[in-house]
């Protein structure tokens, strides 16, 4: 059972910070994982009163708020446009239209949760988290620190050339997924991000280029097999690490033959 | 703490525990039509329009929707009122008691996508759980609904 | 034969579809279940204090601390509970199932059992207090493996106050909770002499009915001080006996109703919350109300009984089955709960869909007791274990001998006027089970999806089959009963002890006294059920209301009418063999003298003797088969292992279906929750026993987007014992998915998955 002793809608991204100073004070995001915490919070912070659920773009980046919800990605005609669907494809099988409408990107980032979509569709783009304190900071990067208490105000996609594919795997559709998968090529350079391995997504660039050639059936299983060996897969309920690994493969190829393809 | 919320068209305010979740709040106003079936955001039954938009209330603070519109079953009778004969005529219906979840989000549905395609019909429900019906007799009671409203347009 | 009795008769309101009565009240969310219509102010919440071990004595439980928590209004641990032990299993009494519960039992036997019961003002104090409430446990070693239950050492039962009502082959002292073996004809003889043989052992797991609406109960003292209990329930009779051996007071202070039910599926056919709130109701005096979280009704409830069933199969080379050797190991888990019955179905519910061929048979089974959660009854109750088992030993018959699985079955499907064997000698008076088999193949075109059709990409299209049975009561035992009277304005009042638990019986029944009486569905006004005003009935489970309560319908009907007729002879002043009832009143056939129901029911009222008011009870000596066919087509990648699942075709012979869109809709259900079973819905447990799918975050319910298309068709045949020639619907329909999409699978990937759920991990690794 959650129990909560105050509830503050901040009236400035200052004061927020202040309050979450506090190790038994807690920012709600989207509140969707939170609600299921047996936790006794102080003091609740909402953002929802600070203007960050908006999606900006500019010429050379889309600017998103840290409120922004998961179903506003997958409306965000200009996000879509610009990844080529994936970020609607990554979002959409997440639980429910209901959820997707209260659930946060700056929660499911800063979460930085093993089974996240969010966190790898963008960790497949050129994107920076802006930090309250730290200022902004590759997203990457970002995925591997420590959680601190400094807050996450904002994403920002910078809008390279992209090609772009989402895939997961899932048992029932809207369940958590089995892994995730982005590949894009960005600058000329492929990358794959994988997810739900069970960890967080980490990304792998194409450094030795087995795609730099021709984009074929056997060069898309080469980069697969490659991202397969790179990164580090384990076992849960909902998969074990053998078949995360046999995964990371395919879905990987297939990613690459989509994105080619665009 | 005071809240004030538009409860069904009608303001109301009260006090309220900081951690009261908005479907208790809903219930102990009277809105029993707001059901719990998971306590973990899966199922859909608890399905309410805040500002227009449906959401999960088992994961919205009561003092988040301080100073919004919220919109239960209760108050949108007579729009349901316009599907569900058709969903009855299925059988669909059955135990019930996922339905006003489902008929809150079938409503969101058809003010945001007033002809969907059975696959738009099927993502954007996806998120109502149903032990009995099997879906289908739902998807069909919507169906014959769309038909026969475009027969009378 | 009487008056309906005619298979060709059309009808006017049976056999047609309508609305439910409640439609609109559910679809427009007014208050209609337990916690709607329970609001006193002074109630108390009730929470339970679970056990963290699955096998445990309470050595001492320290109360002290958590009474103080402001709000608190009392606490009870197994000291303070009445020592009767009893079941609570919902079942006619003497039950099948074992006396092997107390309200709380000082040695714990699964990881979620009951310690101690709290009652606060609020949940917040109820649940502060729970974690107050300092216990010692003496940890004993567990029996977790159903395999090693039997003759273990470990006793999960070791009480010497265990009790079994009925003789059933079971024994505490050695974990079993019931063992039989029965058979007809010479098995080993006919094995030996048959061309081929199959043998294997299929597992299925301990699914969870998860209906929407969780475990709950609400108890008060009513005006007369006694005890009121508005549980959701399909067992209202039950419960109430339930309540009276386990508190130790008499049932004539007892009421037990049940409003509107938010699903069931066989678990509310256990009391599993009952006794809870009734105890602090009667310690207290205060109203009370425990609502099962969903973990609890994950981890407490009453699932499915986990079984392992081993099928040996013998053959001839021209795709005759010849005999038929069944072994079943069920999990009962910590209690006996429905136990030693659910598993006679495994094999009286499967084995007897070869009559055709079959020379002989043997079914035998063991229940052992483990300290894992213990189960209950869930819709198909052991038919469902063995069909998936049985189905599929006969698929893999056919792909062995390269014949056509449907071709395999009509040559020994069971047919109508055989006598089945396997089904204590009951004879198939109706069954279209053939039928069934030719329109499904047609609807699917099975000749065009069977073969395997590669798509490119590692995907492929592929189809399997399975045929099911179940039975439509329990037979010599089940009782259904009826009131029907008539109102003033000559309309009808129908009072069940059956529970609608949205399946749409309340609606059925009255269309059947629509029928009877001549007159419009909604001139009937239904009521159940209550143990105060329903006459007896033994509830809804066992696929038996539309059988034998529709039965007691209509006997009740032909009562009433007589009752009519003889007080319109009383006001024609005639005999009242000249009258004739029809829906508008009653005639004098030589003169053509007409009296309105309207003038008849005011005449009841008015200076009279007599009532218009009748009862039946009905109790059926066979159980008739209903039956089935499902196909399904699905695309399987090779590559992840996933399966999508395209199309399901099914065509059912539930007699004659009373109202077609209701019985379609059962047969969707089920088959959607069978889906589910087979790709999805998975029962893992920690290293205490204690599964870890305790929510529907883990246990994954299928969603719309997981069941592909369905397409449901009826081919009647008349049950002479049914009513208006109707048998069941409401089991047979989950039995079909496992065998059909295991054996699709098979067509896809060349290996048979003889354990659920068939994950696509296990898929996608060649894992059986």
């Amino acid at each position: 059972m959650l129990t909560i002793r105050n509830y503050v809608k901040a009236k400035s991204l200052e004061e927020a910070y202040e309050l979450n100073q506090m190790k038994t004070n807690r920012i709600l995001g989207g509140m969707m994982w939170l609600r299921m915490m047996h936790l006794n919070v102080g003091t609740a912070i909402d953002l929802c009163d600070l203007g960050l659920n908006t999606i900006e773009e500019t010429d050379d980046e889309i600017i998103l708020g840290a409120m922004v919800t998961l179903r506003q990605l997958e409306l965000s005609a200009c996000l879509n446009t610009y990844t080529h669907g994936a970020v609607a494809d990554a979002v959409r099988d997440i639980v429910g239209v209901q959820f997707r409408n209260t659930a946060t990107l700056g929660g499911s980032i800063f979460g930085r949760y093993g089974f996240s979509d969010v966190l790898t569709v963008f960790l497949a783009l050129d994107t920076e988290v802006e930090l309250f304190k730290a200022g902004r900071v590759p997203l990457a990067e970002f995925a591997a620190m420590k959680k601190d208490r400094d807050l996450l105000v904002r994403l920002i996609v910078k809008k390279k050339p992209l090609q772009a594919a989402y895939l997961s795997m899932r048992g029932s559709r809207t369940d958590f997924p089995i892994l995730t998968c982005g590949v894009s090529r960005i600058d000329g350079v492929y990358r794959a991000s994988i997810g739900a391995r069970p960890g967080p997504a980490v990304v792998v660039e194409d450094e030795t280029g087995l795609l730099a050639g021709e984009i074929t059936e056997e060069s898309a299983a080469a980069f697969g097999e490659y991202v397969a060996e790179t990164i580090r897969t384990g076992t849960n309920l909902r998969g074990s690490a053998a078949y995360r690994k046999h995964l990371t493969k395919v879905l990987t190829a297939r990613g690459v033959l989509e994105a080619a393809a665009q | 703490m005071e809240i004030k919320i538009k409860l069904n068209g009608r303001q109301v305010a009260a006090s309220v525990e900081p951690d009261m979740l908005l479907i208790d709040f809903l219930r102990k106003q009277g809105c029993v039509s707001v059901k719990c079936g998971c306590e973990t955001t899966n199922c859909g039954l608890c399905t309410v329009l805040m500002d227009e938009v449906p959401v999960l209330s088992c994961a919205v603070l009561a003092a988040r929707a301080d100073g919004h519109s919220i919109f239960t079953l209760e108050g949108l009778r007579e729009e349901a009122s316009e599907f569900v004969g058709f969903i009855a005529d299925q059988g669909a219906d059955q135990c019930g008691f996922c339905n006003p979840g489902f008929v809150m989000n079938t409503i969101a549905l058809l003010r945001e996508n007033p002809d969907p395609t059975d696959d738009e019909i099927r993502a954007y429900l996806a998120g109502n759980l149903c032990r009995c019906s099997g879906y289908d007799g739902q998807l069909r009671g919507i169906r014959t609904f769309l038909e026969s409203r475009r027969g009378k347009a | 034969m009487t008056e309906n009795h005619q298979p060709n008769r059309t009808y006017k309101t049976v056999g047609k579809t309508f609305r439910k009565k409640d439609s609109m009240q559910l679809l427009l969310g007014e208050p209609t279940y337990v916690d709607d219509i329970t609001d006193r102010k002074d109630c108390l919440t009730v929470k339970i204090l679970r056990s963290p071990y699955p096998n445990a004595i309470v050595e001492e439980i320290k109360t002290d601390v958590a009474k103080k928590v402001p709000g608190v209004a009392a606490i009870y641990t197994w000291e303070d509970v009445p020592k009767n032990r009893f079941a609570i299993a919902g079942q006619t009494y003497p039950e099948p199932s074992p006396y092997d519960r107390l309200i709380l039992d000082r040695h714990v036997r699964f990881t979620g059992d009951a310690v101690a019961i709290i009652a606060a003002e609020d949940e917040k104090a109820a649940v502060k207090a729970m974690k107050l409430i300092k216990v010692s446990y003496r940890v004993l070693e567990p029996v977790l493996d159903m395999h090693t239950a039997k003759d273990n050492p470990i006793l999960v039962h070791p009480e010497e106050d265990w009790f079994p009502p009925l003789p059933v082959g079971g024994d505490n002292k050695r974990n079993l909770v019931a063992s039989e073996q029965s058979g007809h004809g010479d098995v080993d003889g006919v094995m030996a002499d048959c061309e081929i043989r199959i043998e294997h052992t299929y597992h299925t797991k301990a699914f969870n009915q998860a209906m929407m609406e969780t475990f709950r109960t609400y108890t008060e003292l009513d005006r007369y001080g006694r005890l009121h209990v508005i549980s959701s329930t399909q067992i209202v009779f039950h419960v109430r006996r339930i309540l009276s051996t386990a508190l130790g007071i008499p049932k004539s202070k007892i009421r037990v109703e049940k409003p509107r039910i938010g699903g069931g599926f066989g678990a509310k056919q256990t009391a599993v919350c009952e006794v809870y709130p009734a105890f602090v109701t009667l310690k207290t005096g205060r109203p009370a109300k425990l609502i099962y979280t969903r973990e609890e009704s994950q981890i407490a409830g009453s699932p499915r009984h986990e079984m392992e069933v081993t099928v040996r199969l013998g053959a001839n080379k021209d795709g005759k089955i010849r005999v038929l050797d069944l072994y079943t190991l069920s999990n009962s888990g910590a209690y006996g709960e429905h136990g030693p019955t659910t598993v006679g179905l495994s094999g009286h519910k499967s084995i007897p869909l070869y009559t055709g061929s079959l020379e002989a048979y043997r079914f035998c089974y063991d229940v052992v007791y483990t300290n894992v959660q213990a189960a209950g009854a869930y819709r198909g109750y052991g038919a469902t274990q063995g069909i998936f088992a049985l189905e599929s030993a006969v698929n893999e018959l056919a792909e062995k001998l390269h014949i056509d699985p449907t071709v395999l079955r009509e040559r020994n499907m069971v047919r109508e006027g055989m006598v089945m064997d396997a089904y204590y000698g009951e004879t198939a008076n109706a069954c279209a089970l053939d039928r069934c088999m030719a329109r499904c193949k047609e609807l699917f075109h099975w000749e065009e999806k069977y073969p395997v059709r590669e798509l490119g990409g590692g995907k492929i299209r592929c189809a399997g089959v399975a045929m099911a049975m179940q039975g439509s009561c329990i037979s010599n035992l089940d009782v259904g009963s009826a009131t029907v009277k008539l109102s003033d304005d000559g309309t009808y009042n129908l009072i069940i002890g059956a529970a609608d638990m949205g399946t749409g019986c309340d609606t059925i029944l009255a269309q059947m006294v629509a029928e009877c009486m001549d007159c419009e569905l909604e001139d009937v006004a239904v009521f159940g059920a209550d143990t105060d005003v329903s006459p007896y009935d033994s509830g809804s489970y066992a696929s038996s209301t539309t059988y034998i309560t529709g039965k007691a319908v209509e006997k009740a009907c032909t009562d009433l009418k007589q009752q009519i007729i003889e007080v319109a002879a009383g006001m024609l002043n005639c005999p009242a063999a000249e009258l004739s009832f029809s829906g508008k009143g009653v005639t004098r056939m030589q003169t053509g003298e007409f009296v309105p129901l309207t003038d008849i029911s005011y005449k009841i009222q008015l200076n009279s003797n007599r009532s218009a008011i009748a009862t039946a009870s009905s109790c059926s000596p066979v159980s008739p088969p209903p039956y089935m066919v499902g196909m399904v087509e699905i695309e399987l990648d090779k590559l992840t292992g996933q399966v999508t699942v395209l199309d399901y075709v099914a065509v059912v012979d539930c007699g004659i279906p009373i109202n077609p869109a209701l019985a379609r809709i059962q047969t969707e259900g089920g088959l959607v929750q069978g889906i589910g079973h087979t790709l999805f819905e998975n029962v893992t447990y920690d290293s205490h026993g204690k599964p870890i799918e305790n929510s529907f975050m883990q246990y994954k319910l299928p969603t719309r987007l997981d069941m592909g298309h369905l397409q449901v068709e009826f081919e009647n045949s008349y049950e002479p014992t049914g009513p208006f020639g109707a048998k069941s619907i409401g089991e047979i329909v989950i039995n079909t998915p496992a065998p059909a999409l295991a054996h699709a699978i098979y067509r896809a990937t060349g290996v048979w998955h003889r354990e659920l759920p068939i994950t696509p991990e296990q898929i996608a690794m060649g894992k059986e």
